[in-house]
């Protein structure tokens, strides 16, 4: 029944006022709302110092020269009338005034011809020559000051001083230390958001393909080729490692020198063009004999050996190279040390990309021999479902295992039967199970599920602020830039790849079309049609993402990410607001700039 | 020779779009496709080179089952078939070469794909293509920067990049004026005439099918109501290819 008399309308949108009081009277509960402490004088106080610090940033400072003037006085006054010295006229001077005093008496203290409008302080000096404060002054625009002050309890037979201190800046202003340092650390900062976007959109452009449902929507699978790419990837990665393990290992050996690795790898490369230009014909009219399909797999391995070899002699050359550069090239040995670390780095990935290399090259095989079996097995039902269900037990085992030791590595149960046992028996039940559900259902939409997971993952990390993350970083490199920039780097890789991956589901899809139509590959289709029509959006999105690392780069060093938020928080906890000051400044300055030139430089290229 | 037999395609929801769809079409000859609009033209054209997967029934093309074929097969099976869109389907941000030069692409290597090259022959071969079709000046232009019909023209230069034996046109002059719309179908009838590429054209005008096809299909609700030469299209059949409230346009 739809009850929509008025009372009952007015009823509602009283309950409704109502909820929404207790909600915000509750919000005032928790987030501790108080007049109170806004209006506390003594909180006043303290925001007035700090604002007043924050607006004097320690950048410029005079160096400081002490200027003490003495008078002599008599504490207490002496029994006959003894004259004092009359003071020096000429210069700046002070009068006290009676001339002599009783300890504890208050007197009169004037001086002239001071420095116009600086301060001081006026101290009495016993004969011990300990400074006791007697007071603070201003002096008016003519250099003239005049204060009450008492005089200490520090009676003495002779002469006694009262000393007028002030401090006069020297020559012209100049850069505090502060400033340098804040220098540094906002080149490391922007340097560090540099480093992070490179790294972030080198894995982001890659991975948003994977994310983009109208490219994966349409990657089907046979059960068989599915099964077997399962088993061939790790075993791949196995492959790979170890042969890239061997290859590292032999260049090891080769002690040569520089010229000669020179010569080695320029004779290499043209080696391994020539070999792939004989491999892989740029255009074919028949399909080739298995004879030559055969030679030309041989020539691959050959020149996937030698580019291996290749690599790793570059690498070895790179680290020779860079050591003497950073030796001889004075002020840019960083150039030097770039090209050590560089190729030091390769030098470890090596074996790393050409295990995962290997990894994919074999799954891919794998899952094309999956489909050649799938397919000569069609007139054959029952045969064809026996090799599903050894292939799908095969491969939901070498799941289940691969799984159950990612678990036992973070939780160290280490018993065998609860790690390997049953997760590969539960794994091979699966894929049996599997086998039998898809027995009429050719096709798995194993695209979609690679989209389904890899969104997840993506979704997950992008959850997580940089600014969390980098403290696990902190904890594996240590506090400094180079966690920040890991951190930074992961977290850009989660978010572009998610805006990458939307730009390139809202492509056209005619162009798509027609080029498939050609009888392109899926790769080529990916190059000439998907690829030109993303390129505008992904360098938009790239200088957004730009943006924002600049942004976070400045207060990652909160969490010991380096840059200048380290610094910048380093001074707030020792209430060095000037300093903090000078840094907040640098952040503003570079932020604002980095704006300006990232919608320049979008505005030239869009 | 191109066979299609029982042909039936029924998309996600139930929507059927071809019922049952049977015809040959013999080397060399130019086949309208006419019906209204839904009712199957472009399914029945994208079934031939599986843009979309039918759902059953069987397309043999020189005797090869194109339905059964595995990527490989399908690779090569499609490089021979050229195909134009009624939106041209061009990538708007290429040049006009390489829009061109992308009609290669079943016959290249993969591999130099990543890096972009094309044979020298295939290059030469794609400003051959345009200056055939009379815009041989715009080749490093940008796509978009193109009008209409000269698009169309990249969008046919494309497809005979592919040598085709069997050119599948899907509307293509829809979006064009008529003036235009001659000047591409007259393209397509020289290629059919000069280098006996078989053409499959579905057209909206009946004047253009008089003035083109050798011999006409028509499609109504997926099924084929007519088969045959376009003079036998009277006001009866018409009524019944296209309702019997249609009037006669053009």
């Amino acid at each position: 029944m739809k009850n929509s008399s008025p009372v009952w309308k007015s009823l509602k949108l009283g309950l409704i006022v109502l909820i929404g009081l207790v909600i915000y009277a509750y919000g005032f509960q928790v987030t501790q709302v108080s007049l109170d402490e806004i209006s506390s004088p003594r909180r006043q106080e303290s925001l007035t110092r700090v604002l007043r610090a924050l607006a004097h940033p320690d950048i410029l400072a005079y160096d400081k020269k002490e200027f003490a003037v003495n008078t002599p006085v008599y504490v207490p006054c002496p029994a006959g009338s003894v004259s004092l010295p009359e003071p020096d006229t000429s210069g700046p001077y002070m009068v006290m005034t009676p001339s002599c005093a009783e300890p504890r008496s208050d007197v009169h203290v004037e001086g002239f011809n001071f420095e116009p409008t600086t301060t001081g302080r006026v101290y009495f000096i016993p004969p011990s020559e300990v400074t006791l404060n007697m007071g603070e002054f201003q002096t008016d625009t003519e250099g003239h000051f005049a204060i009450d002050a008492k005089i200490p309890p520090r009676p003495a037979e002779e002469i006694q001083n009262i000393r007028a201190i002030t401090q006069q800046n020297i020559g012209s202003p100049h850069l505090t230390q502060t400033a340098y340092d804040t220098w540094n650390k906002i080149i490391e900062t922007v340097f560090l958001a540099l480093l992070a976007t490179t790294f972030g959109i080198m894995l982001a452009i890659p991975i948003s393909f994977f994310a983009a449902r109208n490219l994966m929507k349409d990657v089907t699978s046979t059960l068989s080729s599915l099964a077997l790419s399962l088993i061939g990837w790790p075993a791949g990665i196995w492959l790979g490692a170890q042969f890239a393990g061997r290859v590292g290992e032999f260049s090891a050996t080769l002690t040569t020198g520089p010229w000669v690795d020179l010569a080695s790898i320029l004779v290499s490369a043209v080696i391994v063009y020539l070999m792939l230009r004989w491999a892989l014909p740029q255009e074919e009219q028949q399909a080739p004999g298995l004879g030559t399909r055969a030679a030309r797999l041989l020539v691959l391995f050959l020149a996937a050996l030698v580019s291996v070899l290749l690599l790793f002699l570059l690498t070895k050359l790179g680290v020779t190279v860079g050591d003497s550069l950073e030796l001889h090239l004075g002020s840019f040995s960083f150039l030097g040390s770039f090209v050590f670390s560089l190729s030091d780095i390769l030098n470890l990935l090596i074996t790393t990309l050409v295990a995962l290399a290997t990894g994919g090259l074999v799954s891919a095989i794998a899952g094309r021999l999956g489909k050649m079996v799938f397919i000569r097995l069609s007139g054959q039902p029952a045969a064809r479902l026996a090799v599903n269900m050894l292939l799908g037990a095969l491969a939901g085992a070498a799941l289940f295992v691969l799984v159950g030791a990612g678990i036992n590595w973070f939780y160290e149960i280490n018993d065998p039967q609860k790690i390997y046992y049953i997760p590969g028996l539960v794994g091979a039940l699966l894929g049996v199970l599997a086998a039998l559900l898809t027995r009429n259902e050719d096709i798995l939409p194993i695209g979609l599920v690679i989209y389904y997971i890899t969104r997840t993952i993506l979704n997950a990390l992008r959850s997580i602020e940089a600014l969390i993350m980098v403290i696990v970083f902190v904890v594996w490199v240590g506090i400094g830039p180079f966690a920040g920039v890991l951190a930074l780097s992961l977290h850009t890789i989660a978010a572009l790849s998610k805006l990458y991956s939307e730009q390139v589901e809202s492509i056209l899809a005619g162009p798509l079309e027609a080029i498939k139509a050609t009888g392109a590959t899926r790769l080529q289709t990916i190059i000439y049609a998907v690829i030109p029509q993303i390129i505008p959006p992904y360098i938009s999105f790239t200088m957004y993402r730009w943006d924002i690392n600049v942004r976070m780069s400045t207060i990652i060093g909160f969490a010991g990410g380096g840059g200048i938020g380290f610094l910048l928080i380093q001074n707030i906890n020792l209430l060095n607001y000037r300093a903090a000051s000078a840094q907040m400044l640098a952040i503003a300055v570079v932020v604002a700039m980095m704006d300006m030139l990232s919608s320049y430089m979008r505005e030239r290229v869009v | 020779m191109l066979q299609v037999k029982n042909l039936t395609k029924i998309y996600e929801g139930g929507v059927l779009a071809l019922d049952n769809v049977s015809f040959e079409v013999p080397d060399g000859q130019f086949l309208a496709v006419i019906g209204l609009s839904g009712s199957g033209k472009s399914t029945l054209l994208r079934c031939i080179n599986r843009l979309i997967d039918p759902t059953g029934g069987q397309i043999l093309w020189n005797g090869e089952d194109v339905t059964a074929a595995s990527e490989e097969e399908l690779r090569r099976i499609r490089r021979k078939i050229g195909m134009v869109f009624q939106h041209f389907n061009l990538v708007h941000r290429s040049s006009v070469i390489t829009n061109v030069l992308a009609g290669r692409l079943g016959y290249v290597n993969p591999a130099w794909s990543l890096v972009n090259r094309f044979p020298k022959d295939d290059v030469e071969k794609a400003k051959k293509q345009l200056a055939r079709v009379g815009i041989a000046d715009k080749a490093d232009q940008r796509a978009d920067e193109l009008s209409g019909g000269q698009q169309q023209r990249v969008g046919i230069a494309r497809a005979l990049m592919q040598d085709p034996e069997m050119i599948l046109a899907d509307e293509p002059v829809a979006s064009l004026d008529p003036v235009l719309a001659h000047s591409i179908m007259q393209y397509l009838e020289l290629f059919n005439q000069e280098d006996g590429v078989t053409v499959l054209c579905s057209l909206h005008f009946l004047d253009l099918v008089h003035r083109y096809a050798d011999r006409v299909v028509a499609l109504n609700e997926g099924k084929l109501v007519f088969d045959g030469p376009p003079g036998e299209i009277d006001d009866k059949r018409f009524k019944e290819i296209y309702g019997k409230d249609a009037e006669r346009v053009g």
